[in-house]
């Protein structure tokens, strides 16, 4: 009762504090600067508080929290827009979306599928502000519970959802997720410094891959690609009346789950050290397993949507929690957020474990703001669901180029070196096969999100263990099997078990028809080629860095078992069999340009680039594709390649980035933005 | 960020600081940065305690600077911010719009010798340094059987754990000290940042923490007065002399120094000792310094210099950077060298000593 004497009185305040028109008006410009960044995949809440930083010193601590807020709380509304009218994951946190979104889209329900997601995120964030409302005090706690065990718990739970995604070839599945966790082991290893597939004279994979250019080249180009061969719009039907109106109505018949989802979001989004990027995945998969009809889920079921829309709006709320009560933010967006929270007014508010009892009016004034903020943003974005979702009308050979300008931009943010594009264009390339032989790229991405945290809490929980069993026996094994711990590991189980005895009936990417037995063991022998040498790379590790060599051979191994296994049904099975699934033979009507050849012109962009620069190799890529590819005048194309460049240079302008440099650029000194 | 659409901004920060620019320009040996845009290069990511710096200077920096420039902190991070600090070798004086933040995780390399170094203090023109330290804290029992002056001898037996980000960064300098004492430390490396360390400890799977100046004011403060954590000692601080003496900001600590000196077996002297303060003059007291390009003319390092001077004598300073940086020197002109000098000097013993620790106690090779 003395906590609630103290708590209303605060959230009296912080709603005093927040509904003065000039805080709501820079709330409301908030949302607006963040739905224009969002709307752009690959550039999310780290792009936008970049952008508003410089404006926070000395601001009035209330307007500066306001605008800040509106922008980040926005960004998991507006990448909804990407994910489901183009197949691309606008962040991490819309990744599960694209499964049932994208295929909604193409089948002309573009506009339901984004009301349904907006109705979804607006309801997640409200319920996430009520149970942070309460739940905020009692946080710290129950934060602190979760150690070392149940966080690599938690990432191995995550990496269960697996099963669920794995597609009609169980042991496909498991490779998959195999490989994205050796994709995500490459570079410096956390523990020692050893390198994983990598050298220091190639300094770019030393640092890793990072998440924005393994989702975009997984999902997105192997989608642009197989639409550009096919030559038509996304939606390959009229579009279906009332849409928006539909979607909503879609979001209450199922709002249980909405709420279920909410509430994941908001739990996993407190603990800190996982952020975000398994929530949507945890969210889908309960989805899937809650659910009595599965036979929808991959090919356009509303829940697979609703689902990891409720909860990604609620994590933001939850990923307050660390941030606030702790100083740790919980994102990249959020770690800037604590430094531009310290640069309003006098510096008084300090995020950090005293936030609570000197600032409680300010958290929960954030935390509403958190929530009103995406009601403006869904008002917004379902206003304008409507009359975007028409681009998934338009002709695809007109939007494709564009699409891979903005692409390349966002992936070239991610270390501002033209081995960005190379690094896209070549996972690119690994996600346009699996999509061909109906490997789970769901599972890829979920095994490559949580590759570090799986081996940094792995390592640590062993160390920390092995401490504690030193001193005592029962120390140690209360430390590992703590009652969280167990509940965990039961819950996995069940989601496996469960997973698995349905994962025939779901088809994550919808079915594929078989072809000859060829191309996909040429395939597997690849993948079986690299996991081999990614084994042999980390088994040479050194003794002394052994922690770095642990992982990534035991991962390795349990992929060459999946190899092998496969290779001998393979051998076993007739070329009808699911094993042999190849979408080039299902779509070998639809397609009117071959394979290579797309990629030709991709290719020609990046080798142009390196050898120009970016923007004079977008120039001349836009110009010829639409004169060539589409097939439209010289004049169009030239109109189509001038508001191209003149869209990218003001982005950049306004962001402050540059453009990958070339050859070129590199013996002669040219002004911006050709430099 | 924000290159240009800053310049309304920073239009009317020139004429609200119109004053000062006017005083500055008079001086003659400056240069004029007005209509330019200013590049800070922080070689980390947005996210660090660089980031925070950085940002902290540079709307003050705008204001000092003649001409009013805007000011924006980019970021190149990646190896540890040596591939940062390679680029910015690379580069050549041009116009006074370039300039770069270092750190402890850029000196520490440079100075073992790692094989990603490309860059050379030497060519470089520094501004400014600025210096923090840091404070060790333990859990309130393992405090209580410390002995007299914070003597370990009463924890020497403990094990402890410890979450580091790694041997070869700033993290060296409580390592080796705690190994000085003869405490039995076990670092559980892969930690992202100090803040997860802090965490770790007050979770209670480490019992062993250190944070510096600024993020134990904020963050373990609240612990200690929870009753959780007992601050043991300060790294300390070096007087005009070399000498360390006590933290400014925490002037009722003892140094590390008066703990050694109270445990048996710790000795200030001789090589290991030698070592220590090496590396930790290196990595405390001018922790974070800014740099003009190699070839950068004295009018440029000059104006800099009186930009960062400036700031540093406004009325509200000690207010606003108290919160921020913490009470410590923020050196420029002939203090910013001999910093410099101190941080990037370190003699070869004590290199080799390191190195030689490194590979035995941790197996890190360097080569």
């Amino acid at each position: 009762m003395e906590v609630f004497a103290t708590a209303l009185p605060a959230l009296n305040d912080a709603f005093a504090m927040i509904l003065q028109p000039h805080v709501l008006g820079f709330l409301v410009l908030g949302v607006v600067m963040g739905l224009c960044i969002g709307v752009f995949p690959g550039l999310g809440g780290i792009a936008g508080l970049s952008l508003l930083l410089p404006f926070m010193f000395g601001m009035e601590p209330v307007t500066g929290l306001a605008l800040m807020i509106g922008m980040v709380a926005v960004v998991p509304t507006s990448d909804t827009f990407a994910s489901v009218l183009m197949g691309i994951p606008g962040s991490s946190a819309s990744q599960a979306t694209v499964l049932d979104g994208f295929p909604m889209a193409k089948k002309g329900l573009a506009a339901r599928a984004l009301s349904a997601a907006f109705a979804a995120s607006l309801f997640g964030g409200l319920v996430g502000a009520a149970f942070l409302t309460v739940f905020i005090l009692a946080a710290r706690p129950i934060v602190l519970l979760f150690q070392t065990p149940e966080l690599l718990m938690i990432t191995i739970f995550g990496l269960s959802m697996v099963g669920i995604l794995a597609g009609r070839v169980a042991l496909k599945g498991l490779v998959a997720a195999c490989l994205g966790i050796l994709v995500g082991t490459i570079g410096e290893g956390a523990s020692s410094g050893a390198l994983r597939m990598s050298t220091y004279d190639m300094p770019y994979l030393a640092d890793g891959l990072k998440l924005v250019i393994v989702g975009l080249g997984i999902f997105a180009i192997p989608e642009i690609v197989a639409l550009l061969r096919r030559d038509k719009a996304i939606s390959d039907r009229a579009p279906l009346g009332g849409g928006w109106l539909e979607g909503v109505k879609d979001w209450w018949s199922n709002k249980w789950l909405s709420v279920r989802c909410s509430l994941i979001g908001v739990v996993v989004g407190v603990i800190p050290g996982l952020g975000g990027s398994v929530v949507d995945w945890i969210a889908y998969g309960h989805a899937v397993q809650t659910a009595r009809d599965k036979s929808e889920f991959g090919s356009g079921d509303v829940r697979g949507v609703i689902g990891p829309e409720s909860s990604n709006n609620a994590k933001e709320g939850g990923g307050l929690v660390p941030t606030l009560l702790f100083g740790i933010p919980g994102s990249g967006s959020m770690a800037i957020f604590i430094s531009a929270v310290a640069l309003l007014g006098t510096g008084s508010i300090e995020v950090g474990p005293s936030m609570l009892k000197n600032n409680l009016d300010f958290t929960y004034a954030i935390v509403w703001l958190l929530a009103l903020a995406n009601v403006v943003g869904t008002i917004i974005c379902i206003a304008a669901s409507g009359g975007i979702a028409r681009l998934t009308e338009i002709r695809f050979a007109l939007l494709a180029p564009f699409l891979f300008m903005i692409i390349a931009f966002a992936a070239f943010q991610s270390r501002q070196e033209i081995w960005d594009l190379v690094a896209l264009f070549g996972i690119g390339l690994l996600g346009i096969m699996m999509r061909r032989f109906d490997w789970s790229r769901p599972a890829f991405l979920i095994g490559f999100v949580l590759a570090a945290p799986a081996e940094r809490y792995t390592n640590q929980a062993y160390q920390i263990a092995a401490s504690r069993f030193r001193r005592g026996f029962e120390e140690g094994i209360d430390y590992i099997f703590s009652p969280i711990v167990i509940v965990l590991i039961i819950i996995t189980l069940l989601s496996v078990v469960i997973g698995l005895r349905q994962a025939r009936n779901i088809q994550a990417e919808g079915t594929v028809v078989s072809g000859t037995k060829r191309a996909p063991v040429l395939f597997l022998l690849a993948v079986t080629a690299y996991i081999a040498l990614a084994y042999w790379n980390a088994a040479v590790i050194p003794d002394f860095a052994r922690m770095d060599r642990v992982f990534p051979v035991f991962v390795a191994t349990v992929a060459l078992i999946g190899c092998v296994l496969l290779l001998i049904q393979m051998m076993r099975s007739d070329e009808t069999a699911p094993i042999f699934a190849d979408r080039e033979a299902e779509d070998a009507e639809d397609n009117v340009h071959s394979l290579w050849s797309t990629l030709g012109w991709f290719a020609g962009l990046l080798v142009a680039s390196a050898l120009v620069g970016f923007i004079l190799a977008l120039a001349g890529f836009l110009l010829l594709f639409i004169r060539i590819r589409a097939g439209k005048k010289w004049g169009y194309a030239v109109i189509y390649t001038a508001c191209g460049i003149a869209f990218i240079c003001t982005m950049a302008w306004t962001l402050n980035r540059d453009f990958p440099p070339g050859l070129l650029q590199s013996y002669v000194d040219l002004p911006w933005p050709l430099t | 960020m924000l290159k240009k659409t800053l310049r309304p901004l920073a239009g009317a920060l020139a004429m609200s600081s119109a004053l000062v620019a006017t005083q500055t320009m008079a001086d003659g040996h400056q240069i004029d940065l007005s209509g330019k845009t200013v590049e800070w290069i922080i070689p980390f990511s947005e996210t660090g305690g660089s980031a925070k710096w950085a940002n902290f200077y540079a709307p003050l920096l705008s204001e000092a600077l003649p001409g009013n420039p805007t000011v924006v902190v980019t970021f190149n991070p990646g190896a540890g911010s040596t591939k940062g600090a390679n680029a910015f070798q690379q580069m050549e004086y041009e116009d006074g719009t370039t300039i770069f933040g270092s750190s402890g995780s850029t000196q520490f390399p440079y100075l073992l010798s790692d094989p990603r170094v490309r860059y050379e203090y030497r060519d470089w023109n520094v501004v400014l340094a600025s210096g923090t330290g840091g404070v060790a804290y333990l859990p309130a029992d393992l405090h209580g059987m410390l002995g007299e002056g914070g003597d370990a001898a009463g924890i020497a037996g403990e094990d402890f754990i410890y979450g580091s980000q790694g041997a070869t960064r700033l993290d060296l300098v409580p390592l080796l000290a705690w190994e000085m004492l003869g405490l039995n430390v076990e670092p559980v490396f892969g930690i992202e940042g100090r803040g997860d360390g802090r965490l770790m400890f007050e979770r209670g799977e480490a019992n062993i923490d250190y944070q510096t100046s600024s993020s134990f004011l904020s963050g373990v403060t609240p612990l200690v007065e929870a009753g959780t954590a007992v601050p043991w000692f300060s790294f300390g601080a070096l007087d005009a002399d070399g000498n360390i003496v006590r933290d400014p900001t925490f002037p009722d600590m003892p140094t590390f120094k008066e703990i050694c000196e109270a445990t048996e077996g710790c000795e200030t002297e001789g090589e290991r000792w030698d070592a220590w303060k090496a590396f930790f003059t290196a990595g405390f007291p001018a922790q974070k310094m800014v740099f003009l390009p190699a070839g950068a003319p004295e009018e440029a390092i000059t104006t800099f210099t009186e930009a960062f001077a400036a700031i540093q004598e406004r009325d509200d300073f000690a207010e606003i950077s108290q919160a921020r940086l913490g009470a410590y020197p923020q050196m420029t002109g002939e203090a910013a060298k001999t910093a410099m000098a101190s941080a990037t000097d370190v003699p070869q013993e004590a290199k080799d000593f390191v190195i030689n620790w490194l590979r035995e106690r941790y197996g890190v090779v360097l080569q």
